[in-house]
């Protein structure tokens, strides 16, 4: 009798559902999963190297293209544990600008996630609803530090800048009419603060219409309600963290059990799911869309009411103003020294962890006195998701691979690093 | 002229006569096929909030032909271990039934290729030709994907070939023929004579047996963008992939066409029956009608594909097996029980 064996499938690092460069080596029995071997390292580009050999500012711009589809927490963490080392702490308005820039990307990631895992499952049209309202986001981003995805905008000591007060417009083409051009605009009158109020104001309903695409719809449930369970003790002895570990009922979430900046002077609360499967997590993250969203507006009410700086007044550690420098000497030194030497952190070694959309996205960092870290380890939340991989497909059908992978919305720029 | 054409032989003139028919048939539905390429990536685009193709000729009508163009201009790579003669024979196996089945159809009360009694059943065994091409595509091809997608497919239309079946029984005692012809006649009355109502559930049954035959979304496992690339047709490429996908188009026409013979009447009027309208230029049968009613159908199509995740196909076949079969040989008994009382105004 011929001997049966298990075949191989290279699934990745060129596959449409491997969200990036994912090379997972699948060992099926037909088409059921016996075992997932995930390879990683295709993106690798050494941050943790490049950031040692740097002044601290100068790698505040490597953390936006770890997860880069969270920028801005990225860089939070990082500023975080540089602020720690130096004692510093940043004016209460920089810290609402940073949580609701956080929140906000939080927002990027979530429906960037849902788009993707829609897409995955065969849900096309969610990735284009999603995309809708991304890019709005993706203005806010703009506006604030002039680019869309790799901000750099947070800083130690508080953030680049303060908001500007007039958003930027869409003007007239070839392409654009009057009316077009018009109907665009009609949110961008005010400053940026007045479009992202219009923005939380209109975004629930958008989260409606998402769910009205899936939440009921008996093939969304059928692809996803028992498909890769984690029991909350598995979750907690895999590191999970983030929307992975509160679907499994795990109530667990540094903006409430470790607030930084604001967030203990919010109101917001934190969804937990049951079962520990796919529908679950989508549950989790749909609700946190709500609760970003509310967080949101509570930002924007305050920095509505209370002007103020939006960085500490330490020269050594924040650049002068540009009109100082011109007449007087003392700043031009200090933009100077700052531009080019950076500042010494004092030595010694921190962790600071943020919420990232992802999970809990920490960095530690080592420091020997110099104008350089000694050491960066960052803590990617999607690596140790992936590492779970494994175990959360056994069993489970190739269909069902893709569906694991959109839930653990791995990104590949912050498990390679 | 005349003098020429009667100094040929019958058996020529004949062959004449044929060919320029099927001409008549197929070349429009090639356009048709073409165009609903088009039509299919406009309407989601419109469905998804954006425009969709516009750049080729006036608002994009001329793009089939641009894609064409590049698919003709494009290599077809074999794979070196590929079963050469299957790989090549596999796109005409799926595309060759895809236009025969045409020739029964009727898409008007003057016009039908072949005009043949077992209609209903040349249309059975042809659209089940179909699948010989995906499962020897996927074998052929020689790659783990591919004959994922092969086995995905053989195994789906044996879970829906049969509730298509006895759906199609249900048709068959309804209409008392197997010519499509005459099913269409038996529907003649008003647009409550035609047989969606009575037979609604093999309609639904039927019209989503269609979608899976033509491995159309949800139930595009075969296919499976996210998850086995582009299943079956993976190692294919320039004119090859585009006989797949001719095929692909010209069957969603085919089963919309179906459809609209089987329960909305084919080339009868909607508006037949109605009081005042009855006689009238309305409510006389006709090409246009037949072409409404699958354009509807295909409509379905498109908006199924941007509305629904994907099916994972083991639940595709539960819900053939568990509920499309028991559902029709239910409703068979139904019908059966329908026929023999005379129930009006269909039966009587």
């Amino acid at each position: 009798m011929a001997e049966i064996r298990n075949f191989t499938l290279n699934f990745g690092p060129q596959h449409p559902a491997a969200h990036g460069v994912l090379r997972l080596v699948l060992e099926m029995d037909g088409e059921v999963i016996q075992k997932a071997d995930p390879h990683i390292g295709l993106l690798h580009r050494a941050t943790e190297k490049l950031a040692e050999s740097k002044p601290y500012n100068q790698s505040i711009g490597y953390m936006d293209r770890l997860d880069y589809v969270s920028m801005m927490c990225n860089e939070h963490a990082y500023v975080l544990a540089i602020e720690r080392l130096l004692g510093i702490t940043p004016p209460p308005r920089a810290q609402y600008i940073r949580v609701m820039f956080d929140e906000i990307t939080r927002i990027l990631n979530h429906l960037m996630w849902l788009g993707a895992h829609g897409l995955d499952i065969g849900a096309m049209t969610m990735f284009l609803y999603c995309f809708r309202e991304r890019e709005d986001l993706m203005d806010c981003y703009e506006a604030v530090s002039g680019t869309r995805m790799h901000a750099t905008y947070y800083r130690p000591g508080g953030v680049h800048r303060d908001l500007p007060l007039e958003m930027p417009r869409y003007q007239e083409s070839k392409f654009r009419s009057k009316k077009e051009v018009a109907r665009l605009n009609e949110a961008r009158s005010g400053s940026l603060l007045d479009f992202i109020e219009d923005f939380t104001a209109r975004f629930p309903a958008c989260v409606d219409e998402y769910e009205t695409l899936l939440t009921d719809n008996r093939i969304w449930k059928q692809r996803t309600v028992n498909i890769g369970v984690v029991a909350p003790e598995r979750a907690v002895a895999l590191g999970f963290t983030g929307p992975m570990l509160r679907g499994s009922g795990v109530e667990w979430d540094l903006r409430k059990k470790q607030p930084y900046e604001v967030y203990d002077q919010l109101d917001f609360d934190i969804p937990v799911g049951v079962n520990g499967d796919c529908y679950d997590r989508y549950l989790v993250r749909i609700e946190e869309l709500r609760q970003s969203n509310r967080i949101v507006r509570q930002c924007v009410q305050w920095l509505r009411e209370n002007p103020g700086p939006i960085s500490v007044d330490n020269h050594k550690v924040v650049p002068p103003r540009r009109v100082e420098m011109k007449g007087d000497m003392e700043s031009l030194i200090h933009h100077f020294k700052l531009y080019t030497e950076g500042y010494c952190v004092p030595a010694g070694e921190v962790y600071a962890a943020v919420e990232a959309p992802k999970g809990e996205f920490g960095c530690y960092l080592v420091s020997d006195g110099a104008n350089k870290p000694y050491r960066v380890k960052l803590r990617a939340p999607g690596f140790v998701h992936m590492a779970a991989l494994d175990e959360m497909v056994r069993g489970h059908m190739l269909a069902d691979v893709v569906a694991m992978i959109g839930t653990i919305d791995v990104v590949f720029g912050e498990v390679d690093r | 002229m005349t003098d020429l054409w009667y100094g040929l032989p019958a058996e020529l003139q004949r062959t004449l006569v044929v060919t320029s028919q099927v001409l008549l048939l197929v070349v429009p539905l090639i356009l048709s096929v073409a165009y609903l390429t088009l039509a299919e990536r406009k309407v989601i685009g419109w469905i998804q909030n954006r425009i969709g193709p516009n750049r080729v000729g006036p608002k994009g009508l001329l793009q089939p032909f641009a894609d064409v163009l590049k698919l003709l201009l494009k290599e077809i790579v074999i794979p070196a271990k590929s079963s050469r003669f299957l790989f090549v024979i596999a796109p005409l196996l799926a595309i060759v039934p895809a236009f025969a089945t045409w020739a029964v159809i009727p898409v008007s009360p003057e016009f039908v290729l072949a005009d043949i009694n077992a209609g209903v059943l040349y249309v059975l065994a042809l659209t089940s030709m179909g699948v010989y091409g995906i499962i020897l595509a996927g074998w052929a091809s020689n790659s783990k994907y591919a004959l994922l997608g092969a086995m995905r497919s053989a195994a789906q239309i044996v879970a829906y070939e049969i509730a298509m079946g006895f759906a199609l029984v249900g048709v068959l005692m309804a209409g008392g023929s197997l010519n499509l012809g005459e099913i269409v006649r038996a529907q003649e009355g008003s647009i409550l004579h035609w047989f969606w109502l009575p037979l609604l559930p093999l309609f639904v049954i039927y019209f989503i047996s269609g979608v899976a035959e033509t491995n159309r979304a949800p139930f595009d496992v075969a296919e499976g963008e996210s998850e086995i690339v582009a299943g079956f047709h993976v190692e294919y490429s320039g004119m090859a992939f585009a006989v797949f996908f001719l095929a692909e188009y010209a069957n969603m026409i085919l089963i919309a066409a179906l459809s609209a013979t089987f329960f909305l009447g084919g080339w009868l009027s909607p508006l037949q029956g109605i009081p005042g309208l009855d006689g009238t230029f309305l409510a006389a049968p006709g090409f246009f009608w037949f072409a409404l009613k699958t354009a509807l159908f295909l409509f379905l199509f498109l908006w199924f594909r941007a509305t629904f995740p994907r099916y994972r196909y083991d639940q595709i076949m539960r819900l053939g097996w568990k509920v499309f079969i028991p559902l029709t040989i239910v409703w068979l008994f139904v019908l059966g029980a329908l026929v023999w009382f005379q129930v009006g105004p269909w039966f009587d």
